[in-house]
């Protein structure tokens, strides 16, 4: 558990030292400018607030141990060792007595935990460089105000709350230290202490002790009420009794509950969804990072199958339709007919909707390779049969889904089944409006693209999610969803708001203004879905903290609810006219699209993933590569964003200056360079998932000793 | 509630609500915007070799990091003279039975915006140079190589278009590097991306959020445009940042008579209207009048070129350069 907390910690400390120039920013401008607005006046006094309030715990528990030992060093001993001598217990004046006889007194062996605080310290004045290092780089880049614009104080408060929460966390460290102190403090104590006991041997005084330890000794004889029967577990609630305990070096996880199972034949076709899943994920992703290597060395190769322009739209597609989809896909098989408390209508159907998709996904990569796309508008680049085969895979599986629903044994309709099957009825209907050409011409394809790629993360992606998410973390965290009206509100807002922003990709283009302003207020309407879902999932969670450091799914959980409401807000952030100036056309909308479709997304299926294998399979993988996971995937993804969200901010006020356009490019290399490093330690997560997914289902080839012990002592009475 | 509990019901209310908002803020609006634009009149379709062209850059997803768009906003009026219409879009029909229409408006400027591209850059060697390897023409460049759009023969035959790349960039392979078709295709199709002029009694819309520009005591000595910049924005391409040029391809200012010397008029001629009188070199296309420079930016642009690499030439001040701008534009209109 402490393992697991001091992760965090160094974790955000570092994200602290990479956000921090942001900070520094919204300082100076206020320094420089005074008109500064009163909104960032308010979130400094905020910040100052919580830092002051940090800062006098922390001189207190300073004081606090300044005071003690100024207290020993007075010398005021002797009193407080008679007040310590009368509240010995009998053991204790058991044993000083017989000291007495023996005149042995032992010493104290104690080997103080110094290694600990160096490392804290360390990094400590490591994050300060690095603070130190960007006051230099920054103090020439402050001169327009644009820290006072809504959209960007949204954004700096959205990256602020995790920096807070890491410099709390750093608190609780800090005192923990200072506990540490005072323990070793205490243990100089008890020598002195012990000092004193041996100077005492007036026979007066140890008589006196001894009838105070026969005083202590009585007690009851304990069976009092119980009798003298051995206790037996009659209820089999004990099981695997380890009296040897080896040294931990993963923190040991709560182990997956034995379920009742799962049809076998629907089992596998799940394990099948997660296999495919992950094959793409690991392929698209692979893609992904070459594709970042390119912006570092452009020369990499001189392929045209392997030319930049023709692998991005690889990687987006194959990770949205083949990773992504597939793997919500296979939680939906065990969502949806587990929630309506009957067999899932057809299995034969999941597998052709696997076929279809799968075959799409292969399709597609290969005629994106050969440079056949259907026109440049981003997640439309597979032509139109290729989509064809994607949507008839959906189409089936939604009538299989709502056949299903249809003969649930509930009454109601539980909500995961509203998200999945609208989801799936959404991401039908937009790619019919994207693929029908009657409505393509001209500009009529600028506003479709807008509305068709927003939608397909929000309709498709984000609603197919949150519907596996108001299953899986009630049941991971054993406790019913926090409100299920909340669920409703934000299932309805969220149609009625993400519905209308699609041309927020298009501010300042030549769309009809209204349109863009009509984009503009649904995106800031996405609040209220946002906060909606947040509080349901954060609601829910409490209560239940203490599960999550004991889970190894509730992270993945807890991680994509942060990323649910720091991403999905920084989206409406961007969608102003003000913020478009400065973000749109940079890489900006990259890292935000990685924060969510990753942040978000991703983590919620590998949570459910990680959840439902157990469960069909009855096996996990290794806790030390799901951590490895864990924190390879955030770590990377933080290194991915942060820097590309800093580097393009400066790049769009670079080109608001008028700088030329080839100073931005250089400008933007490191950044480039950062994203590259953050995308391998993502790649190198996907690794280490793919091999779990392996661990899990290769064991399926080992057999149950149990069972198989079993087995064999039934088999002559069974065979035929 | 019943409605809650009835999948019929619940479902097809939610497809509707969403079908519905679908059609009001996505189908209309497309079917509205592609009834009421037509091409400019002023517009000329393109020429054949540009269609083949554009589905070259299509089909390499050229899109991912160009955006063909000019923004309503002060920063983007270096991309075009006024902000993209609609109607600059209408033109554009769906590709084939296959491919949907490809306004390639573009979501991402990792590279230059290429509204105007035909205007700005005019040069055909320097984009098949570039093309070939934009680092050899531009240092700093991140753009792929599409070297699969040319051949190296041991002699070029008759028609062949040749390419002068410096030889660090051939790999160390030896002979003539000569233009593939797709190639001129897709530099026909970069050369015919030019925004048209609005026709007369159309307002042109303006750009908004103009930069306030801080102004400092009028007439102080910190007003001049920036040399350098100027320089690195509409010179650097071709002439580079060490003024040496590019043999055989674009010629060094370093040590330019033009540059140097006293005849100011031919020089801002050059600038202004372009300059093809060397056989060796490429054509110098009419940058000053593209980028709509003025006389004060091109006296930067001046003094910072004879003032750099090794020369030493004496500065010249605006109201020279303004005096000669003027006859300069007299004389480009005969």
């Amino acid at each position: 558990m402490r393992f697991y907390f001091g992760n965090i910690t160094i974790m955000i400390l570092m994200a602290a030292a990479i956000v921090f120039p942001a900070q520094l920013c919204a300082q100076t401008t206020i320094g420089a400018g005074i008109k500064g607005s009163w909104m960032t006046l308010l979130l400094l006094l905020l910040i100052l607030i919580f830092l002051l309030v940090a800062a006098f715990v922390l001189l207190i528990r300073v004081k606090a141990l300044n005071s003690r030992i100024s207290k020993w060093k007075a010398g005021e001993s002797n009193r407080r060792f008679d007040k310590l001598l009368q509240n010995l217990d009998n053991v204790q004046i058991g044993k000083l007595l017989e000291s007495k006889h023996i005149e042995k007194i032992t010493d104290h062996a104690y080997t103080g935990p110094g290694g600990g605080k160096k490392f804290i310290a360390l990094l400590i004045f490591f994050t300060a460089l690095i603070r130190g290092n960007y006051v230099y780089a920054q103090s020439t880049e402050t001169k327009v105000g644009i820290l006072n614009e809504g959209g960007v104080i949204i954004t700096i408060t959205l990256i602020m709350i995790p920096i807070l929460v890491g410099i709390g966390l750093m608190i609780v460290k800090l005192s923990g230290m200072a506990k540490k102190q005072k323990l070793e403090q205490d243990i100089e104590e008890a020598e002195r202490f012990a000092d004193y006991l041996a100077t005492i041997n007036d026979p007066e005084a140890l008589e006196a002790l001894k009838k105070r330890k026969a005083a202590l000794e009585f007690e009851l004889s304990n069976n009092e009420l119980t009798g003298d029967k051995e206790a037996v577990d009659q209820k089999g609630l004990i099981n695997n009794v380890n009296t040897k305990a080896a040294i931990a070096f993963v923190t040991q996880k709560k182990k997956a509950l034995k379920r009742p199972g799962i049809d076998l034949q629907l089992s596998k076709l799940i394990i099948w969804y997660f296999v495919c899943a992950a094959f793409w994920l690991v392929f698209g992703t692979s893609i992904g990072e070459y594709v970042g290597i390119k912006f570092v060395a452009p020369d990499a190769d001189h392929l045209s199958w392997l030319s930049f322009g023709r692998l991005r739209p690889v990687h987006t597609n194959a990770v949205f339709w083949g990773w992504a989809s597939l793997g919500m896909l296979g939680l939906g098989y065990y969502i949806v007919p587990m929630v309506s408390n009957v067999p899932i209508a057809s299995i034969r159907k999941g597998w052709y909707t696997l076929y279809f998709i799968n075959a799409a996904v292969i399709s597609g990569t290969i005629c994106l390779m050969a440079g056949i796309n259907n026109g440049g508008g981003e997640y439309r680049e597979y032509i139109w049969p290729v989509m064809l085969l994607f949507a008839i895979g959906l189409f089936l599986t939604l009538i299989n889904f709502i056949a299903t629903i249809a003969s649930r044994k509930t009454k109601e309709i539980y909500i995961s089944n509203w998200y999945i099957v609208s989801a799936i009825m959404f991401a039908l209907t937009i790619t019919a409006v994207a693929y029908i050409p009657y409505w393509q011409n001209g500009l009529g394809e600028t506003i479709i693209q807008g509305y068709y790629m927003h939608q397909g993360v929000g309709m498709w992606f984000m609603l197919f999610t949150l519907g596996i998410v108001y299953y899986m973390l009630p049941q991971q965290l054993n406790r019913p969803i926090y409100s299920y009206s909340l669920g409703i509100l934000a299932f309805w807002t969220q149609i009625l708001f993400y519905t209308l922003i699609g041309t927020h990709h298009f501010v300042f283009s030549s769309i009809p203004w209204w349109l863009q302003t009509v984009a503009i207020a649904g995106s800031m309407g996405m609040v209220i879905p946002v906060a909606a879902g947040t509080t349901n999932f954060i609601m829910t969670f409490n209560g239940a903290w203490h599960k999550v450091a004991g889970s190894y799914t509730l992270p993945f959980f807890l991680v994509g609810t942060v990323f649910y409401f720091t991403g999905s807000l920084q989206g409406t952030a961007e969608a102003f006219r003000s913020t478009n100036l400065i973000w749109h056309f940079t890489d900006f909308t990259v890292a935000h699209s990685h924060l969510t479709m990753y942040g978000i997304i991703c983590f919620f299926v590998w949570a459910g993933m990680y959840a439902v294998l157990p469960r069909i399979t009855g096996r996990e993988a290794p806790q030390l590569t799901i951590g490895a996971h864990f924190w390879l995937a955030l770590i990377g993804l933080l290194f991915y964003t942060v820097p590309l969200m800093i580097g393009s901010t400066l790049r769009g006020q670079l080109w608001m200056e008028g700088k030329p356009f080839i100073e931005t490019v250089v400008h933007m290399a490191p950044y480039w360079l950062w994203r590259a490093i953050g995308g391998s330690l993502m790649w190198v997560s996907h690794l280490f998932f793919a091999y779990n997914l392996y661990m899990i289902l290769r064991k399926a080839e080992q057999t149950d000793l149990k069972e198989a012990a079993i087995g064999k002592l039934n088999k002559p009475v069974t065979a035929e | 509630m019943e409605f809650f509990n009835n999948h019929k019901l619940l479902f097809r209310t939610a497809f509707l609500f969403f079908a519905v908002l679908t059609i009001l803020v996505a189908i209309l609006p497309a079917l509205n915007n592609q009834r009421n634009n037509q091409p400019l009149p002023t517009s000329a379709p393109i020429s054949e070799d540009a269609v083949k062209g554009k589905a070259i850059y299509i089909a390499n997803g050229c899109v991912a990091c160009h955006t063909q768009q000019v923004r309503n906003v002060d920063m983007d009026k270096i991309w075009g003279s006024r902000p993209s219409i609609a109607a600059d879009y209408a033109a554009i029909k769906r590709t084939d039975f296959w491919r949907n229409t490809a306004t390639l408006m573009g979501t991402e400027r990792t590279g230059p915006d290429l509204t105007d591209a035909g205007n700005r850059q005019p040069s055909i060697d320097w984009n098949l140079v570039h093309l070939f390897n934009p680092r050899a023409v531009v240092k700093e460049s991140i753009m792929p190589a599409y070297t699969w759009l040319f051949t190296l023969k041991k002699q070029a035959d008759k028609g062949d278009v040749v390419v002068n790349v410096p030889k660090e960039f051939l790999e160390g392979k030896e002979g003539k590097l000569v233009a593939t078709k797709d190639a001129l295709y897709l530099i026909a199709y970069l050369q015919s991306l030019k925004q048209v002029k609005l026709p007369d009694g159309v307002t042109t819309p303006e750009f908004l959020y103009k930069q306030k520009t801080i102004e400092t005591k009028a007439g102080g000595a910190g007003n001049e445009p920036d040399g350098v910049a100027l320089y690195t924005a509409n010179c650097q391409s071709c002439h580079q940042p060490n003024g040496e040029g590019l043999p055989g391809a674009f010629p060094p200012l370093k040590g330019s008579p033009v540059v140097n010397g006293d005849n100011l008029q031919l020089y801002v001629d050059i600038i202004m209207n372009g300059y093809d009188a060397r056989a060796e070199y490429a054509v110098m296309p009419s940058v000053g009048t593209n980028a709509n420079l003025s006389a004060a930016e091109i006296t930067a642009i001046i003094n910072h070129e004879r003032t750099s690499w090794g020369n030493h030439a004496k500065k010249v001040t605006e109201d020279e350069i303004k005096r000669l701008l003027e006859y300069v534009k007299l004389k480009a209109k005969n």
